[in-house]
């Protein structure tokens, strides 16, 4: 199946028509994080809809798709990362490599699941890591070592934190199929490499409230519109009890958000030749 | 503060071989070993647990009190890591991230604790009640103790959030069981780095398969004999109807 065909059939608003732009693509990105899903899950579930919040389509198969093309979009831009020069060498060249075997590994892995479940897994598209001209990671275009390496690191910043939020987006999905634990190991391999990376460029592992942090693009914000979010299965956790672990802070940073499968698509769509 | 004495407390007659054997049979089994306790005092005497010793539970609320009891553990284990003194002296840095890993898990304690009282109602006995520690092997001084400590129960959430994620009926639980995974994974890669800066241990070969890139998974009973393994967990219960 065509990546394009296949990301406009997941993206159920049709957000991006065959008549959208790239430019038009990047205002959609900017206003999409609004919407974030905010869902408030009662305990009490008797009473909710269970499908007001879990990813609605219910379809293990597309979920795992949009896996494999983020997964597609990790795994090229880690190798072209590699072999660009830009990464220095020691802690973030050994980083880069760890990280990279495991995108690798999990476009096997996906492929093979697709194929074994007997679906024609989507077909790697072409990537764009330039987003348009808008960024410069590999120093293709002459930005700079310097400039090159601060975007290569923002950007692989925004692709993990997308991926432990996409992947969570999607367990709803895989609920009830083999795939479901699969996804899981590979949702905290992502997570660990997301909080590696943002160690890297001197974060905290872990993200705090709606922040994209510092050096981060604008236009990676949509990553974490939603992540400001308190409420957890209609508890609001800052009101659990006093002190330091129920500030906003640390009550956000304890609980990472989903992105539906449209966000991630957004997201993705951003780094995806048409 | 008093200073801890490890004492070897002899089981009762017979006693010994009895939990021995309900560990086997079960296989579930959290029990705290009984055999090396640490005491405030020498008057301590070996209390022998009661004869209802709590079970987890079936299906959700199972998973559910499962969580609570290793974020209690978590949250026990940060507690007295800021309340001891390589915390108080360790550089700005390392103090901020053993800070947030406190608060965190004494987020997550308190969200189970109110989420089960929900789920629960007034069957209040289906809850898991508040857990007793022991980390007296743990030198909460030494900062290599500290990291290795947290290292091997930030991985061990990460395993055990993994494994039951397939046991959850509700995908509302699901969904909250994948926000606190992913944090303490992006933990165990904090403290693993921390540990060993220039290295690929965040995510290294030996929590991470090298053919598929795939995290730890494993069953409650395999993360309950390991939790045991680390002779922490005083509080007796057993996990009779999880996997």
């Amino acid at each position: 199946m065509n990546i394009i065909k296949f990301l406009d059939e997941f993206t159920t608003e049709k957000l991006i028509s065959d008549t959208t732009s790239r430019r038009e693509i990047f205002g959609t990105f900017g206003s999409l994080g609004k919407k974030a899903a905010l869902a408030a899950i009662p305990f009490g579930l008797a009473t909710m809809p269970s499908r007001t919040y879990a990813q609605s389509s219910g379809d293990p198969v597309s979920a795992l798709q949009l896996a494999l093309t983020l997964e597609y979009l990790e795994d090229e831009f880690y190798e072209l990362a590699l072999q660009s020069g830009v990464i220095p060498s020691g802690r973030s060249q050994i980083v880069y490599q760890q990280i990279s075997q495991h995108e690798a590994a999990h476009v096997e892995f996906l492929k093979a699941g697709l194929q074994g479940a007997g679906v024609t897994p989507v077909e790697k598209p072409t990537f764009d890591f330039t987003a348009g001209g808008a960024f410069d990671p590999f120093n293709d275009s002459g930005v700079g070592q310097e400039a090159a390496y601060a975007q290569l690191l923002a950007l692989s910043q925004a692709f993990e934190d997308t991926g432990v939020r996409a992947y969570k987006g999607q367990a709803g999905n895989l609920q009830g199929s083999q795939f479901l634990t699969p996804a899981l190991q590979i949702h905290s391999v992502e997570a660990r490499h997301a909080s590696e990376i943002r160690r890297l460029r001197g974060l905290n592992g872990w993200i705090t409230r709606d922040q994209r942090g510092l050096g981060m693009p604008e236009a990676t914000q949509p990553v974490y519109n939603g992540e400001e979010n308190v409420i957890q299965g209609g508890v609001n956790v800052t009101n659990l009890g006093d002190g330091s672990p129920f500030t906003i802070d640390a009550s956000t940073q304890a609980y990472d958000e989903i992105l539906t499968g449209d966000e991630a698509v957004a997201i993705a769509s951003l780094f995806i030749v048409p | 503060m008093k200073k801890n004495v490890i004492k070897v407390i002899q089981p009762k007659g017979g006693k010994f071989n009895q939990r021995r054997q309900f560990l086997k049979l079960s296989g579930l089994a959290l029990v705290g070993t009984g055999l090396f306790m640490a005491c405030s005092n020498d008057d301590d005497v070996y209390t022998p647990p009661e004869d209802d010793v709590f079970d987890l539970g079936a299906g959700d609320l199972g998973v559910l009190n499962y969580a609570f009891a290793l974020e209690q553990l978590e949250a026990d284990f940060y507690t007295k890591v800021v309340n001891g003194s390589y915390w108080s002296g360790a550089n700005p840095t390392e103090k901020q991230l053993l800070l947030d890993l406190y608060n965190h898990e004494v987020n997550h304690r308190d969200f189970f604790s109110a989420a089960i009282s929900a789920a629960v109602g007034n069957n209040t006995a289906a809850k898991l009640p508040t857990l007793e520690f022991d980390f007296g092997s743990v030198n909460f001084n030494d900062r290599n103790q500290v990291l290795a400590t947290a290292k091997v129960l930030e991985d061990t959430g990460v395993s055990a959030y993994n494994g039951a994620g397939r046991l959850l009926s509700n995908p509302d639980y699901l969904v909250l069981a994948g926000k606190i995974v992913s944090v303490e994974a992006r933990h165990a890669s904090a403290i693993r780095s921390v540990i060993n800066p220039n290295s690929a241990d965040f995510a290294g070969d030996d929590v991470v398969t090298i053919d598929a890139g795939l995290d730890l998974a494993l069953d409650p009973s395999e993360v309950l004999s390991n939790v045991v393994a680390t002779g922490f967990v005083v509080t007796e219960f057993t996990a009779n109807s999880l996997p």
